[in-house]
């Protein structure tokens, strides 16, 4: 018995297909994410957490906006903006969610460039993620303070029904730290490549461990849910 | 015993997701296909059924692509899928009972109050 599990294996698993080896899996006693490193699987169990919170911001808005008498200012002309004597409706936020999309895919691009060791590639591909993403956070603040210009206060609006400004303040400025944290994260991240701590296997200064490149796929996780989020505020938020 | 020992104790090298780059500048480019789609149904103002309808259509196929594709869950190990998959869509039994509260705070407040609130 106890040589038995001494021995190696080698790479192969002999996991049954489909439920059976997921059972197979959570039932064996050991890590349950067998072929997932713990600092992606944390990663993946802190934006389910996360996912949550959302779900639930969201889910606290449509509740507010179900349940009152008073019309729901329409967010089509709230958020329009007025670009040559024309009124374009939703315009930034359009803008914005472009400009997410497009870090996501410079995001993902950089953790290809990660495995393939191409640290240079990978920095500078970040740090174009996160200047896409400071200037998502800019063009917030530019909405934020228009609409806190226009009277819209979390108690009261000019519009309609007083739920909108809390909601609006809350969701989307919970998503801005996010996005903010982000920023950080990926400038943080973005130096160590470029300085090559992956290649040279330097130790971090809190944890004292050897990084290595899969720290840029599991940013990328964190930005990718970031841009995800997103997605689900445009749809509810914006457009509904 | 021996078998199940093994299994417990299989070596299973993390793996690395490489895919080619072509994949996400496709994927990209469908995101911004989508998302134009979801503004253009704004800019055109279509109302009702229909606009409920292609939000939550462009939003879902949105939402699928950034975790299948740029978040890697397609080549994820089953394991990790449905742990962090299905737990989401409790959120959906909450969403279910927020509606039925929803309709009852408004009848209350139309019936109590008249709807001044």
């Amino acid at each position: 018995m106890a040589q038995s599990v001494q021995t190696h294996t080698g790479e192969t698993d002999g996991r049954p297909p489909g439920l059976r080896g997921v059972v197979a899996d959570f039932s064996s006693d050991q890590r349950a994410f067998k072929n997932v490193s713990w600092g992606k699987a944390m990663m993946w169990i802190f934006l389910l957490s996360d996912t949550f919170i959302f779900g639930c911001f969201l889910l606290a808005y449509m509740t507010a906006r179900m349940s009152t008498p008073v019309p729901w200012p329409n967010p089509s002309e709230v958020f329009a903006l007025t670009i040559g004597g024309q009124e374009i409706p939703l315009i930034l936020i359009a803008i914005m969610t472009f400009i997410l999309i497009s870090s996501s895919g410079t995001m993902a691009m950089a953790v290809n460039f990660g495995y393939r060791r191409d640290r240079r590639t990978t920095a500078a591909l970040m740090l174009l993620t996160a200047v896409l993403g400071a200037s998502f956070v800019g063009m917030q603040a530019f909405e934020w303070s228009k609409l806190i210009a226009e009277g819209v206060r979390p108690w009261e609006n000019p519009w309609g029904a007083a739920q909108f400004g809390s909601s609006f303040f809350m969701i989307t400025g919970f998503h801005g730290t996010h996005v903010s944290f982000g920023v950080l994260f990926l400038l943080i991240v973005a130096r160590k490549v470029w300085r090559g701590d992956f290649d040279t296997e330097r130790r971090g200064f809190f944890t004292s461990r050897k990084g290595n490149y899969e720290i840029v796929e599991i940013m990328g996780l964190y930005w990718h849910f970031v841009d995800l989020v997103w997605v689900f505020i445009f749809a509810f938020f914006y457009l509904w | 015993m021996e078998q199940v020992a093994a299994h417990a104790q299989a070596q299973v090298k993390e793996q690395h997701q490489q895919h080619p780059i072509r994949l996400y500048l496709v994927v990209w480019g469908f995101l911004f296909v989508l998302s134009a789609g979801s503004y253009f149904v704004d800019y055109v103002g279509l109302q009702g059924y229909l606009r409920w309808f292609l939000i939550l259509l462009f939003m879902i196929l949105k939402a699928g692509l950034i975790v299948a594709v740029f978040m890697h869950m397609a080549w994820e190990r089953l394991a990790l899928v449905y742990a962090i998959l299905l737990p989401p869509l409790l959120v959906l039994v909450f969403v279910a009972m927020m509606v039925s509260e929803s309709n009852y705070t408004i009848f209350t407040r139309m019936a109590v109050s008249g709807g001044a609130q």
